[in-house]
Protein backbone atom coordinates (compact mmCIF):
# COMPACT_ATOMS: atom_id res chain seq x y z
CA UNK A 1 0.00 0.00 0.00
CA UNK A 2 2.52 2.60 1.15
CA UNK A 3 4.93 1.14 -1.35
CA UNK A 4 2.49 1.61 -4.21
CA UNK A 5 1.74 5.17 -3.14
CA UNK A 6 5.35 6.21 -2.71
CA UNK A 7 6.19 4.55 -6.02
CA UNK A 8 3.57 6.59 -7.83
CA UNK A 9 4.58 9.77 -6.03
CA UNK A 10 8.20 9.22 -7.03
CA UNK A 11 7.13 8.77 -10.62
CA UNK A 12 5.06 11.91 -10.27
CA UNK A 13 8.02 13.77 -8.84
CA UNK A 14 10.19 12.73 -11.78
CA UNK A 15 7.58 13.74 -14.34
CA UNK A 16 7.12 16.93 -12.36
CA UNK A 17 10.85 17.66 -12.61
CA UNK A 18 10.61 17.53 -16.39
CA UNK A 19 7.45 19.64 -16.38
CA UNK A 20 9.29 22.20 -14.25
CA UNK A 21 12.35 22.37 -16.53
CA UNK A 22 10.24 22.64 -19.65
CA UNK A 23 7.65 25.09 -18.37
CA UNK A 24 10.41 27.25 -16.91
CA UNK A 25 11.92 27.66 -20.38
CA UNK A 26 8.51 28.37 -21.87
CA UNK A 27 7.78 30.95 -19.19
CA UNK A 28 11.09 32.78 -19.69
CA UNK A 29 10.62 32.87 -23.46
CA UNK A 30 7.00 33.95 -23.28
CA UNK A 31 7.78 36.59 -20.65
CA UNK A 32 10.43 38.37 -22.67
CA UNK A 33 9.69 37.59 -26.32
CA UNK A 34 5.93 37.18 -26.08
CA UNK A 35 6.33 33.98 -28.08
CA UNK A 36 4.42 30.83 -27.20
CA UNK A 37 7.14 28.39 -28.14
CA UNK A 38 5.32 25.41 -29.57
CA UNK A 39 8.63 23.93 -30.73
CA UNK A 40 9.60 23.29 -27.10
CA UNK A 41 8.65 19.62 -27.20
CA UNK A 42 10.53 19.08 -30.44
CA UNK A 43 13.59 20.81 -28.96
CA UNK A 44 13.38 18.51 -25.94
CA UNK A 45 13.27 15.54 -28.30
CA UNK A 46 16.20 17.01 -30.22
CA UNK A 47 18.22 17.11 -27.00
CA UNK A 48 17.51 13.44 -26.32
CA UNK A 49 18.20 12.42 -29.91
CA UNK A 50 21.48 14.31 -30.07
CA UNK A 51 22.59 12.44 -26.97
CA UNK A 52 21.52 9.14 -28.48
CA UNK A 53 23.16 9.88 -31.85
CA UNK A 54 26.31 11.07 -30.12
CA UNK A 55 26.56 7.78 -28.30
CA UNK A 56 25.62 5.68 -31.31
CA UNK A 57 27.79 7.29 -33.97
CA UNK A 58 30.53 9.15 -32.12
CA UNK A 59 30.87 7.30 -28.85
CA UNK A 60 30.08 10.44 -26.84
CA UNK A 61 28.86 9.38 -23.42
CA UNK A 62 26.14 10.70 -21.16
CA UNK A 63 28.19 13.28 -19.28
CA UNK A 64 29.51 14.98 -22.38
CA UNK A 65 26.06 14.79 -23.93
CA UNK A 66 24.61 16.53 -20.90
CA UNK A 67 26.87 19.48 -21.70
CA UNK A 68 27.06 19.42 -25.50
CA UNK A 69 23.53 18.53 -26.45
CA UNK A 70 21.92 21.56 -24.74
CA UNK A 71 24.61 23.77 -26.30
CA UNK A 72 23.78 22.51 -29.78
CA UNK A 73 20.04 22.77 -29.22
CA UNK A 74 20.55 26.27 -27.79
CA UNK A 75 22.60 27.23 -30.85
CA UNK A 76 19.80 26.13 -33.15
CA UNK A 77 17.53 28.29 -31.00
CA UNK A 78 19.75 31.33 -31.63
CA UNK A 79 19.43 30.74 -35.36
CA UNK A 80 15.66 30.27 -35.20
CA UNK A 81 15.27 33.49 -33.24
CA UNK A 82 17.55 35.48 -35.50
CA UNK A 83 16.19 34.16 -38.78
CA UNK A 84 12.48 33.70 -38.05
CA UNK A 85 11.13 34.97 -34.76
CA UNK A 86 12.75 38.40 -34.98
CA UNK A 87 10.77 39.11 -38.12
CA UNK A 88 7.50 38.45 -36.32
CA UNK A 89 8.08 41.01 -33.59
CA UNK A 90 5.32 43.53 -33.24
CA UNK A 91 2.83 41.21 -34.88
CA UNK A 92 0.14 39.35 -32.99
CA UNK A 93 1.77 36.55 -30.99
CA UNK A 94 -0.38 34.07 -32.88
CA UNK A 95 2.23 34.30 -35.65
CA UNK A 96 5.02 33.16 -33.35
CA UNK A 97 2.86 30.34 -32.11
CA UNK A 98 2.11 29.16 -35.64
CA UNK A 99 5.72 29.47 -36.71
CA UNK A 100 7.05 27.42 -33.81
CA UNK A 101 4.23 24.91 -34.24
CA UNK A 102 5.24 24.47 -37.87
CA UNK A 103 8.85 24.17 -36.84
CA UNK A 104 7.95 21.40 -34.41
CA UNK A 105 6.16 19.51 -37.17
CA UNK A 106 9.18 19.85 -39.46
CA UNK A 107 11.71 18.72 -36.84
CA UNK A 108 9.60 15.81 -35.67
CA UNK A 109 8.78 14.85 -39.25
CA UNK A 110 12.46 14.76 -40.20
CA UNK A 111 13.35 12.53 -37.27
CA UNK A 112 10.37 10.34 -37.91
CA UNK A 113 11.48 9.97 -41.51
CA UNK A 114 15.04 9.15 -40.55
CA UNK A 115 14.50 6.93 -37.51
CA UNK A 116 10.95 5.62 -37.75
CA UNK A 117 8.51 5.43 -34.94
CA UNK A 118 10.06 2.91 -32.65
CA UNK A 119 11.96 3.94 -29.57
CA UNK A 120 15.62 3.47 -28.91
CA UNK A 121 16.80 2.83 -25.38
CA UNK A 122 19.57 4.94 -23.89
CA UNK A 123 21.70 3.36 -21.19
CA UNK A 124 21.85 4.76 -17.67
CA UNK A 125 25.41 6.03 -17.08
CA UNK A 126 27.60 3.67 -15.08
CA UNK A 127 27.95 6.02 -12.14
CA UNK A 128 24.19 6.23 -11.62
CA UNK A 129 23.22 2.58 -11.90
CA UNK A 130 21.70 0.78 -8.95
CA UNK A 131 19.73 2.43 -6.22
CA UNK A 132 18.97 2.94 -2.57
CA UNK A 133 16.71 0.78 -0.44
CA UNK A 134 14.76 3.26 1.66
CA UNK A 135 12.89 0.55 3.56
CA UNK A 136 9.44 1.52 2.33
CA UNK A 137 10.59 1.73 -1.29
CA UNK A 138 13.46 1.26 -3.70
CA UNK A 139 14.90 4.49 -5.14
CA UNK A 140 16.93 4.08 -8.34
CA UNK A 141 19.96 6.37 -8.29
CA UNK A 142 19.29 7.80 -11.72
CA UNK A 143 15.81 8.92 -10.74
CA UNK A 144 17.09 10.60 -7.61
CA UNK A 145 19.68 12.33 -9.80
CA UNK A 146 17.01 13.62 -12.19
CA UNK A 147 14.96 15.11 -9.38
CA UNK A 148 17.91 16.75 -7.67
CA UNK A 149 19.44 18.18 -10.83
CA UNK A 150 16.15 19.43 -12.26
CA UNK A 151 15.30 21.13 -9.02
CA UNK A 152 18.81 22.55 -8.81
CA UNK A 153 18.67 23.95 -12.34
CA UNK A 154 15.16 25.30 -11.85
CA UNK A 155 15.91 26.99 -8.55
CA UNK A 156 19.25 28.23 -9.87
CA UNK A 157 17.48 29.83 -12.84
CA UNK A 158 14.95 31.36 -10.51
CA UNK A 159 17.70 32.77 -8.32
CA UNK A 160 19.57 34.27 -11.27
CA UNK A 161 16.41 35.85 -12.61
CA UNK A 162 15.12 37.25 -9.34
CA UNK A 163 18.29 38.18 -7.53
CA UNK A 164 21.06 39.15 -9.93
CA UNK A 165 21.77 42.06 -12.31
CA UNK A 166 21.41 39.77 -15.34
CA UNK A 167 18.01 38.80 -14.04
CA UNK A 168 17.14 42.47 -13.54
CA UNK A 169 17.65 42.97 -17.29
CA UNK A 170 15.36 40.05 -18.01
CA UNK A 171 12.67 41.30 -15.63
CA UNK A 172 12.86 44.84 -16.96
CA UNK A 173 12.79 43.57 -20.53
CA UNK A 174 9.77 41.43 -19.73
CA UNK A 175 7.95 44.54 -18.48
CA UNK A 176 8.96 47.04 -21.15
CA UNK A 177 11.53 46.01 -23.77
CA UNK A 178 11.25 49.26 -25.77
CA UNK A 179 12.11 51.42 -22.81
CA UNK A 180 14.95 49.14 -21.77
CA UNK A 181 16.39 49.45 -25.25
CA UNK A 182 16.10 53.24 -25.11
CA UNK A 183 18.30 53.07 -22.02
CA UNK A 184 21.11 51.59 -24.09
CA UNK A 185 20.55 47.85 -23.64
CA UNK A 186 20.88 45.74 -26.77
CA UNK A 187 17.46 44.18 -26.44
CA UNK A 188 17.48 42.31 -29.79
CA UNK A 189 20.56 40.35 -28.69
CA UNK A 190 18.96 39.79 -25.31
CA UNK A 191 15.92 38.28 -27.05
CA UNK A 192 18.13 35.97 -29.04
CA UNK A 193 20.13 34.78 -26.03
CA UNK A 194 17.01 34.29 -23.96
CA UNK A 195 15.37 32.16 -26.61
CA UNK A 196 18.59 30.19 -26.91
CA UNK A 197 18.71 29.66 -23.16
CA UNK A 198 15.08 28.57 -22.87
CA UNK A 199 15.54 26.14 -25.72
CA UNK A 200 18.80 24.84 -24.26
CA UNK A 201 16.88 24.04 -21.07
CA UNK A 202 14.52 21.93 -23.18
CA UNK A 203 17.50 20.15 -24.74
CA UNK A 204 18.94 19.56 -21.29
CA UNK A 205 15.67 18.04 -20.11
CA UNK A 206 15.75 15.81 -23.18
CA UNK A 207 19.17 14.40 -22.29
CA UNK A 208 18.06 13.86 -18.70
CA UNK A 209 14.99 12.04 -19.97
CA UNK A 210 16.80 9.78 -22.43
CA UNK A 211 17.74 7.01 -19.94
CA UNK A 212 14.26 7.03 -18.38
CA UNK A 213 11.90 7.18 -21.34
CA UNK A 214 12.50 5.76 -24.79
CA UNK A 215 14.13 8.11 -27.26
CA UNK A 216 11.54 8.56 -30.01
CA UNK A 217 10.69 11.32 -32.49
CA UNK A 218 7.34 11.85 -30.78
CA UNK A 219 8.57 11.86 -27.17
CA UNK A 220 8.17 15.64 -26.96
CA UNK A 221 4.77 16.03 -28.52
CA UNK A 222 2.98 13.96 -25.90
CA UNK A 223 4.82 15.66 -23.06
CA UNK A 224 4.36 19.19 -24.33
CA UNK A 225 0.56 19.10 -24.05
CA UNK A 226 0.85 18.53 -20.32
CA UNK A 227 3.57 21.17 -20.06
CA UNK A 228 1.33 23.74 -21.69
CA UNK A 229 -1.39 22.85 -19.20
CA UNK A 230 1.20 23.39 -16.45
CA UNK A 231 2.04 26.81 -17.84
CA UNK A 232 -1.63 27.78 -17.98
CA UNK A 233 -2.20 26.56 -14.41
CA UNK A 234 0.88 28.34 -13.07
CA UNK A 235 0.28 31.54 -15.02
CA UNK A 236 1.98 32.52 -18.25
CA UNK A 237 5.31 34.14 -17.65
CA UNK A 238 5.67 33.47 -13.92
CA UNK A 239 9.03 31.84 -13.24
CA UNK A 240 8.52 30.54 -9.73
CA UNK A 241 4.96 29.65 -10.62
CA UNK A 242 6.07 27.40 -13.44
CA UNK A 243 8.54 25.53 -11.23
CA UNK A 244 6.17 25.00 -8.33
CA UNK A 245 3.28 24.11 -10.63
CA UNK A 246 5.44 21.69 -12.62
CA UNK A 247 6.39 19.69 -9.55
CA UNK A 248 2.88 20.02 -8.12
CA UNK A 249 1.19 18.74 -11.25
CA UNK A 250 3.56 15.77 -11.39
CA UNK A 251 2.67 14.87 -7.81
CA UNK A 252 -1.05 15.30 -8.41
CA UNK A 253 -0.78 12.99 -11.41
CA UNK A 254 1.10 10.42 -9.35
CA UNK A 255 -1.42 10.59 -6.54
CA UNK A 256 -4.30 10.21 -8.99
CA UNK A 257 -2.62 7.20 -10.53
CA UNK A 258 -2.64 5.62 -7.09
CA UNK A 259 -6.26 6.49 -6.29
CA UNK A 260 -7.90 6.18 -9.67
CA UNK A 261 -5.47 5.17 -12.43
CA UNK A 262 -7.91 5.77 -15.29
CA UNK A 263 -8.18 9.46 -14.38
CA UNK A 264 -4.43 10.12 -14.20
CA UNK A 265 -4.10 11.29 -17.79
CA UNK A 266 -6.93 13.80 -17.62
CA UNK A 267 -6.53 15.17 -14.12
CA UNK A 268 -4.11 17.83 -15.35
CA UNK A 269 -6.58 19.15 -17.88
CA UNK A 270 -9.41 19.14 -15.37
CA UNK A 271 -7.17 21.11 -13.05
CA UNK A 272 -6.43 23.51 -15.88
CA UNK A 273 -10.11 24.05 -16.61
CA UNK A 274 -10.87 24.73 -12.96
CA UNK A 275 -7.99 27.19 -12.63
CA UNK A 276 -9.09 28.99 -15.79
CA UNK A 277 -12.59 29.37 -14.34
CA UNK A 278 -11.48 30.55 -10.92
CA UNK A 279 -8.27 32.43 -11.65
CA UNK A 280 -7.92 33.08 -15.38
CA UNK A 281 -4.42 34.53 -14.99
CA UNK A 282 -3.19 31.29 -13.40
CA UNK A 283 -2.22 30.49 -9.82
CA UNK A 284 0.88 32.69 -9.85
CA UNK A 285 0.01 35.07 -12.67
CA UNK A 286 -0.78 38.68 -12.01
CA UNK A 287 -4.49 39.33 -12.22
CA UNK A 288 -5.15 42.09 -14.73
CA UNK B 1 26.24 79.37 -23.05
CA UNK B 2 22.89 80.10 -24.62
CA UNK B 3 24.20 81.53 -27.84
CA UNK B 4 23.00 79.12 -30.53
CA UNK B 5 26.17 79.88 -32.47
CA UNK B 6 27.94 76.81 -31.03
CA UNK B 7 27.46 73.64 -33.10
CA UNK B 8 24.23 72.11 -31.77
CA UNK B 9 24.46 68.86 -29.84
CA UNK B 10 20.91 68.13 -30.97
CA UNK B 11 19.76 69.26 -34.39
CA UNK B 12 16.36 68.30 -35.78
CA UNK B 13 15.18 69.15 -39.29
CA UNK B 14 11.84 68.42 -40.92
CA UNK B 15 11.06 65.60 -38.52
CA UNK B 16 7.98 63.60 -39.44
CA UNK B 17 6.81 60.82 -37.15
CA UNK B 18 4.22 58.09 -37.49
CA UNK B 19 2.53 55.57 -35.22
CA UNK B 20 1.37 52.94 -37.67
CA UNK B 21 -0.88 54.82 -40.07
CA UNK B 22 -1.24 57.95 -38.00
CA UNK B 23 1.05 60.80 -38.89
CA UNK B 24 1.71 62.83 -35.73
CA UNK B 25 4.73 65.08 -36.39
CA UNK B 26 4.68 67.24 -39.50
CA UNK B 27 8.08 68.84 -39.71
CA UNK B 28 9.68 69.69 -36.38
CA UNK B 29 12.86 71.79 -36.45
CA UNK B 30 14.94 72.62 -33.42
CA UNK B 31 18.50 73.16 -32.24
CA UNK B 32 19.96 72.66 -28.81
CA UNK B 33 23.53 73.66 -28.07
CA UNK B 34 25.58 71.85 -25.45
CA UNK B 35 24.73 73.11 -21.97
CA UNK B 36 21.43 74.66 -22.97
CA UNK B 37 18.04 74.05 -21.41
CA UNK B 38 15.15 74.30 -23.83
CA UNK B 39 11.47 73.56 -23.36
CA UNK B 40 8.86 72.14 -25.66
CA UNK B 41 5.57 73.84 -24.88
CA UNK B 42 2.17 73.07 -26.23
CA UNK B 43 -1.27 71.82 -25.44
CA UNK B 44 -1.99 68.14 -24.90
CA UNK B 45 -1.60 66.23 -28.12
CA UNK B 46 0.60 68.85 -29.77
CA UNK B 47 3.43 66.34 -30.28
CA UNK B 48 5.90 67.11 -27.47
CA UNK B 49 6.18 63.52 -26.22
CA UNK B 50 6.37 62.25 -29.78
CA UNK B 51 9.29 64.58 -30.45
CA UNK B 52 11.24 63.14 -27.51
CA UNK B 53 10.33 59.59 -28.51
CA UNK B 54 11.44 60.28 -32.07
CA UNK B 55 14.87 61.32 -30.84
CA UNK B 56 15.18 57.89 -29.20
CA UNK B 57 13.67 55.91 -32.04
CA UNK B 58 10.61 54.92 -30.02
CA UNK B 59 7.96 55.98 -32.54
CA UNK B 60 6.76 53.65 -35.25
CA UNK B 61 8.60 55.42 -38.04
CA UNK B 62 10.33 58.75 -38.53
CA UNK B 63 11.77 60.67 -41.44
CA UNK B 64 13.78 63.85 -41.72
CA UNK B 65 16.99 64.42 -39.83
CA UNK B 66 17.90 64.10 -36.17
CA UNK B 67 21.57 64.67 -35.45
CA UNK B 68 23.02 64.00 -32.02
CA UNK B 69 26.53 65.35 -31.66
CA UNK B 70 26.71 65.61 -35.44
CA UNK B 71 25.67 61.99 -36.05
CA UNK B 72 22.53 61.15 -37.97
CA UNK B 73 20.24 58.92 -35.89
CA UNK B 74 17.19 58.40 -38.09
CA UNK B 75 17.46 54.70 -38.89
CA UNK B 76 19.63 53.92 -35.87
CA UNK B 77 18.44 51.37 -33.26
CA UNK B 78 17.39 52.89 -29.90
CA UNK B 79 20.17 51.24 -27.90
CA UNK B 80 22.78 52.78 -30.17
CA UNK B 81 21.23 56.23 -29.93
CA UNK B 82 21.36 56.13 -26.13
CA UNK B 83 25.07 55.31 -26.30
CA UNK B 84 26.06 58.07 -28.70
CA UNK B 85 29.06 60.05 -27.37
CA UNK B 86 27.20 62.43 -25.12
CA UNK B 87 24.87 59.78 -23.67
CA UNK B 88 21.16 60.33 -24.17
CA UNK B 89 18.97 59.86 -21.10
CA UNK B 90 15.19 59.69 -21.13
CA UNK B 91 12.59 60.27 -18.42
CA UNK B 92 9.33 59.07 -19.95
CA UNK B 93 6.06 60.79 -19.15
CA UNK B 94 4.80 57.71 -17.30
CA UNK B 95 8.18 57.57 -15.48
CA UNK B 96 8.89 54.00 -16.57
CA UNK B 97 9.88 52.59 -13.19
CA UNK B 98 10.04 48.80 -13.43
CA UNK B 99 7.65 47.17 -10.97
CA UNK B 100 9.53 43.89 -10.74
CA UNK B 101 12.74 45.64 -9.71
CA UNK B 102 13.66 47.21 -6.38
CA UNK B 103 14.56 50.88 -6.20
CA UNK B 104 18.24 50.00 -6.15
CA UNK B 105 17.89 47.60 -9.09
CA UNK B 106 16.05 50.27 -11.06
CA UNK B 107 18.83 52.70 -10.28
CA UNK B 108 21.62 50.31 -11.25
CA UNK B 109 19.88 48.75 -14.23
CA UNK B 110 21.10 51.08 -16.94
CA UNK B 111 24.42 50.32 -18.59
CA UNK B 112 27.02 53.09 -18.63
CA UNK B 113 26.21 55.16 -21.68
CA UNK B 114 28.44 58.17 -21.26
CA UNK B 115 31.93 58.87 -20.02
CA UNK B 116 30.76 60.74 -16.93
CA UNK B 117 28.43 58.60 -14.85
CA UNK B 118 27.43 60.37 -11.66
CA UNK B 119 28.90 58.52 -8.65
CA UNK B 120 26.45 56.90 -6.22
CA UNK B 121 27.50 59.26 -3.43
CA UNK B 122 26.47 62.27 -5.48
CA UNK B 123 23.26 60.59 -6.59
CA UNK B 124 22.23 59.87 -3.02
CA UNK B 125 23.29 63.35 -2.02
CA UNK B 126 20.97 64.81 -4.64
CA UNK B 127 18.13 62.32 -3.96
CA UNK B 128 18.45 61.18 -0.33
CA UNK B 129 15.09 59.37 -0.32
CA UNK B 130 16.40 56.83 -2.77
CA UNK B 131 18.98 55.62 -0.28
CA UNK B 132 16.42 55.06 2.47
CA UNK B 133 14.07 53.28 0.12
CA UNK B 134 16.59 51.30 -1.90
CA UNK B 135 15.11 47.94 -0.93
CA UNK B 136 11.50 48.90 -1.74
CA UNK B 137 9.84 47.76 -4.90
CA UNK B 138 10.29 50.53 -7.46
CA UNK B 139 6.61 51.20 -7.98
CA UNK B 140 5.93 51.35 -4.21
CA UNK B 141 7.68 54.70 -4.10
CA UNK B 142 5.63 57.89 -4.00
CA UNK B 143 5.15 59.73 -7.29
CA UNK B 144 7.85 62.22 -6.40
CA UNK B 145 10.31 59.51 -5.41
CA UNK B 146 9.64 57.62 -8.62
CA UNK B 147 10.36 60.77 -10.58
CA UNK B 148 13.63 61.22 -8.69
CA UNK B 149 14.51 57.61 -9.41
CA UNK B 150 13.78 58.11 -13.10
CA UNK B 151 16.14 61.10 -13.12
CA UNK B 152 18.78 59.48 -10.93
CA UNK B 153 19.20 56.38 -13.07
CA UNK B 154 20.01 58.31 -16.24
CA UNK B 155 22.44 60.55 -14.39
CA UNK B 156 24.14 57.50 -12.92
CA UNK B 157 24.37 55.94 -16.38
CA UNK B 158 26.27 58.99 -17.56
CA UNK B 159 23.76 60.70 -19.83
CA UNK B 160 24.61 64.34 -20.53
CA UNK B 161 21.70 65.06 -22.86
CA UNK B 162 18.53 64.69 -20.81
CA UNK B 163 15.08 64.37 -22.34
CA UNK B 164 12.63 65.02 -19.52
CA UNK B 165 8.92 64.55 -20.19
CA UNK B 166 6.60 66.36 -17.74
CA UNK B 167 8.65 65.57 -14.67
CA UNK B 168 6.50 67.78 -12.43
CA UNK B 169 3.15 66.33 -13.50
CA UNK B 170 0.90 65.49 -10.58
CA UNK B 171 3.48 66.27 -7.90
CA UNK B 172 3.09 68.37 -4.75
CA UNK B 173 4.52 71.92 -4.82
CA UNK B 174 7.42 71.15 -2.44
CA UNK B 175 8.52 68.31 -4.67
CA UNK B 176 8.21 70.47 -7.76
CA UNK B 177 10.48 72.98 -6.04
CA UNK B 178 12.99 70.27 -5.20
CA UNK B 179 13.01 69.12 -8.82
CA UNK B 180 13.50 72.72 -9.90
CA UNK B 181 16.62 72.90 -7.76
CA UNK B 182 17.87 69.64 -9.25
CA UNK B 183 17.42 70.87 -12.82
CA UNK B 184 19.09 74.17 -11.91
CA UNK B 185 22.08 72.27 -10.47
CA UNK B 186 22.33 70.11 -13.56
CA UNK B 187 22.24 73.18 -15.76
CA UNK B 188 25.05 74.74 -13.76
CA UNK B 189 27.06 71.58 -14.27
CA UNK B 190 26.67 71.86 -18.01
CA UNK B 191 24.07 69.20 -18.73
CA UNK B 192 22.00 69.71 -21.88
CA UNK B 193 18.29 69.42 -21.16
CA UNK B 194 15.14 69.22 -23.26
CA UNK B 195 12.19 69.82 -20.98
CA UNK B 196 8.58 69.06 -21.85
CA UNK B 197 6.44 70.93 -19.36
CA UNK B 198 2.86 71.92 -18.63
CA UNK B 199 4.03 73.83 -15.60
CA UNK B 200 5.27 76.98 -17.23
CA UNK B 201 6.21 78.62 -13.93
CA UNK B 202 8.55 75.69 -13.33
CA UNK B 203 10.11 75.85 -16.75
CA UNK B 204 10.38 79.61 -17.34
CA UNK B 205 13.25 80.43 -14.97
CA UNK B 206 15.28 77.39 -16.08
CA UNK B 207 15.11 77.59 -19.85
CA UNK B 208 17.25 79.39 -22.38
CA UNK B 209 14.67 79.00 -25.10
CA UNK B 210 11.11 77.79 -25.64
CA UNK B 211 9.75 75.94 -28.64
CA UNK B 212 6.00 76.18 -29.12
CA UNK B 213 4.40 73.15 -30.71
CA UNK B 214 0.99 72.83 -32.29
CA UNK B 215 -0.39 69.96 -34.39
CA UNK B 216 3.02 68.34 -34.65
CA UNK B 217 4.90 71.44 -35.79
CA UNK B 218 7.08 74.08 -34.16
CA UNK B 219 5.02 77.23 -34.62
CA UNK B 220 7.13 79.68 -32.65
CA UNK B 221 10.42 80.07 -30.80
CA UNK B 222 10.87 82.37 -27.82
CA UNK B 223 14.28 83.22 -26.35
CA UNK B 224 14.38 83.57 -22.57
CA UNK B 225 15.09 87.29 -22.90
CA UNK B 226 11.96 87.96 -24.94
CA UNK B 227 9.70 86.16 -22.53
CA UNK B 228 8.30 89.04 -20.49
CA UNK B 229 6.96 90.77 -23.58
CA UNK B 230 5.32 87.60 -24.84
CA UNK B 231 3.61 86.37 -21.68
CA UNK B 232 0.09 87.21 -22.72
CA UNK B 233 0.15 85.55 -26.12
CA UNK B 234 1.97 82.59 -24.63
CA UNK B 235 -0.68 82.05 -21.98
CA UNK B 236 -3.34 82.18 -24.61
CA UNK B 237 -1.40 79.70 -26.72
CA UNK B 238 -1.11 77.27 -23.84
CA UNK B 239 -4.71 77.79 -22.83
CA UNK B 240 -3.89 78.55 -19.19
N1 LIG C 1 1.06 55.35 -29.49
C1 LIG C 1 0.34 56.20 -30.25
N2 LIG C 1 -0.37 55.75 -31.29
C2 LIG C 1 -1.10 56.57 -32.06
N3 LIG C 1 -1.17 57.90 -31.87
C3 LIG C 1 -0.50 58.44 -30.86
C4 LIG C 1 0.31 57.61 -29.98
N4 LIG C 1 0.86 58.41 -29.06
C5 LIG C 1 0.43 59.66 -29.34
N5 LIG C 1 -0.36 59.69 -30.40
C6 LIG C 1 -0.99 60.88 -31.01
O1 LIG C 1 0.03 61.75 -31.43
C7 LIG C 1 -0.32 63.10 -31.18
C8 LIG C 1 0.76 63.75 -30.34
O2 LIG C 1 0.76 63.15 -29.07
P1 LIG C 1 1.90 63.44 -28.00
O3 LIG C 1 3.20 63.48 -28.67
O4 LIG C 1 1.72 62.46 -26.90
O5 LIG C 1 1.50 64.90 -27.51
P2 LIG C 1 1.86 65.68 -26.17
O6 LIG C 1 2.97 64.99 -25.49
O7 LIG C 1 2.24 67.04 -26.64
O8 LIG C 1 0.63 65.71 -25.34
C9 LIG C 1 -1.68 63.07 -30.51
O9 LIG C 1 -2.65 63.34 -31.50
C10 LIG C 1 -1.81 61.67 -30.00
O10 LIG C 1 -3.16 61.27 -30.02
MG1 LIG D 1 3.04 64.13 -23.61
Amino acid sequence: MIQALSGQLLLGLINGSFYALLSLGLAIIFGLLDVVNFAHGAQYMLGAFLAWMGLQYLGIGYWWALLLSPLVVGATGLVVERVFLRRLQGLDNLYGLLLTFGLALVIEGLFHHAFGNSGSPYPVPELLRGGFDLGFMYLPKYRAWVVVVSLGISLGSWFVIEKTPIGAYLRAGTENPRLLQAFGVNVPVMFMLTYGFGVALAGFAGVMAAPIYQVTPMMGSSLIMVVFAVVVIGGMGSILGSIVTGIGVGLVEGFTKFLWPEAANVVVFVLMAVVLLVRPAGLFGRQK
Amino acid sequence: MSAPSAAPILRIRDLQAFYGESHVLHGVDLDVAEGEVVTLLGRNGSGRTSTLKSILGLVGRRTGSIQVGGQETVGMAPHRIARLGIGVGYCPEERGIFASLTTEENLQLLPRIGAAGMPDAEIYDMFPNLLERRRSQGTRLSGGEQQMLAMARILRAGARLLLLDEITEGLAPVIVQALGRVVQQLKERGYTIVLVEQNFRFAAPLADRHYLLEHGRVVDTIEAGQLSGRMESLQEFLGV
